[in-house]
């Protein structure tokens, strides 16, 4: 049957706490043209990723059995990245839109 | 009227077997954006009737997803040939697709439940297939108009992901 239920998975909300170190960076990844880009990002832990969708079409950065950030058209969302690993993610409605985030200890 | 060659390359687009076009062939810019809209508006149509009848999550996303990409591309499709001062001209590919289309969405309304689920969806993941086809080897080649090319282009990758999603949709109802 379904076995691909990333949907519910819990969401990701576009919320920064402020309760990050001191050191933590904004990294922005803007969505335009179908596209990720940088596609590539290097982060820290605690660090914040900011998507700004530019396109005319709705996205969202999904990690495949794990979070999903939705960005509405001409809108953005966030996460802060939690652990040192390196994370692929994809836009579900256009899986063709690949990106990574490569989290480093803090 | 240059219908026949354009109907010749529509019956070998449908069958995927579409070889590059020579010149005499291509499709006129009118042409071109008749046919994309129209491809565009059909998906629409076909949207709308899988949100009227699946309960399933992940069809109901995927067609919702269609409804509004598809919309969102000929709102620019419109801007631009009102821009360009361009009237879409209807061809014999655009009829070619109006009526396979038609055909499938009859046997699909007599479809319910699972059967309904699998057919819609494995008729997106053929359809953007045979659209994006005709866009690679014959619409984007063919646009004479810078404009028209570049959103074309976009199209382009916009149904290459609508074909991955419709997969993806299609291999979770196995």
């Amino acid at each position: 049957m379904l076995s691909k239920r990333h949907f519910w998975a819990p969401v990701v909300l576009a919320v920064a706490t402020g309760a990050v170190s001191a050191q933590a960076e904004t990294i922005t990844v803007t969505v335009d043209k179908m596209a990720f880009s940088p596609t590539e990002i290097n982060a820290k832990v605690g660090d914040t990723i900011e998507w700004v969708n530019k396109d005319k079409f709705v996205h969202t950065a999904t990690v495949k059995g794990g979070w999903e950030v939705m960005l509405p058209v001409k809108k953005s969302g966030s996460i802060v990245v939690q652990k040192a690993e390196t994370i692929d993610y994809i836009c579900r409605f256009h899986p063709n839109m690949k990106g990574r985030i490569m989290v480093a200890a803090p | 009227m240059h219908i026949r060659p354009i109907a010749a390359l529509a019956a070998l687009c449908l069958l995927g077997a579409a070889p590059l076009a020579q010149a005499a062939d291509m499709p006129t810019d009118p042409q071109i954006a008749h046919i994309a809209y129209t491809a565009g508006a059909l998906d629409v149509d076909m949207g709308r009737l899988a949100i009227s009848k699946s309960k399933n999550k992940d069809v109901l996303d995927f067609a919702e997803s269609m409804v509004r990409d598809h919309e969102a591309v000929n709102v620019q499709a419109l801007d631009l040939v009102k821009k360009l001062n361009v009237t879409p001209e209807d061809n014999a590919t655009s009829k070619a697709l109006t009526d396979a289309t038609a055909a499938e969405r009859a046997k699909l309304e007599k479809l319910d439940g699972a059967a309904f689920d699998k057919a819609y969806v494995d008729n997106e993941v053929a359809y953007h297939k045979q659209v994006n086809g005709a866009l690679e080897t014959l619409l984007i080649p063919s646009a004479q108009n810078a404009e028209l090319k570049s959103l074309l282009e976009t199209g382009l990758k916009i149904f290459q992901g609508h074909e991955q999603h419709a997969e993806t949709v299609a291999a979770g109802l196995k």
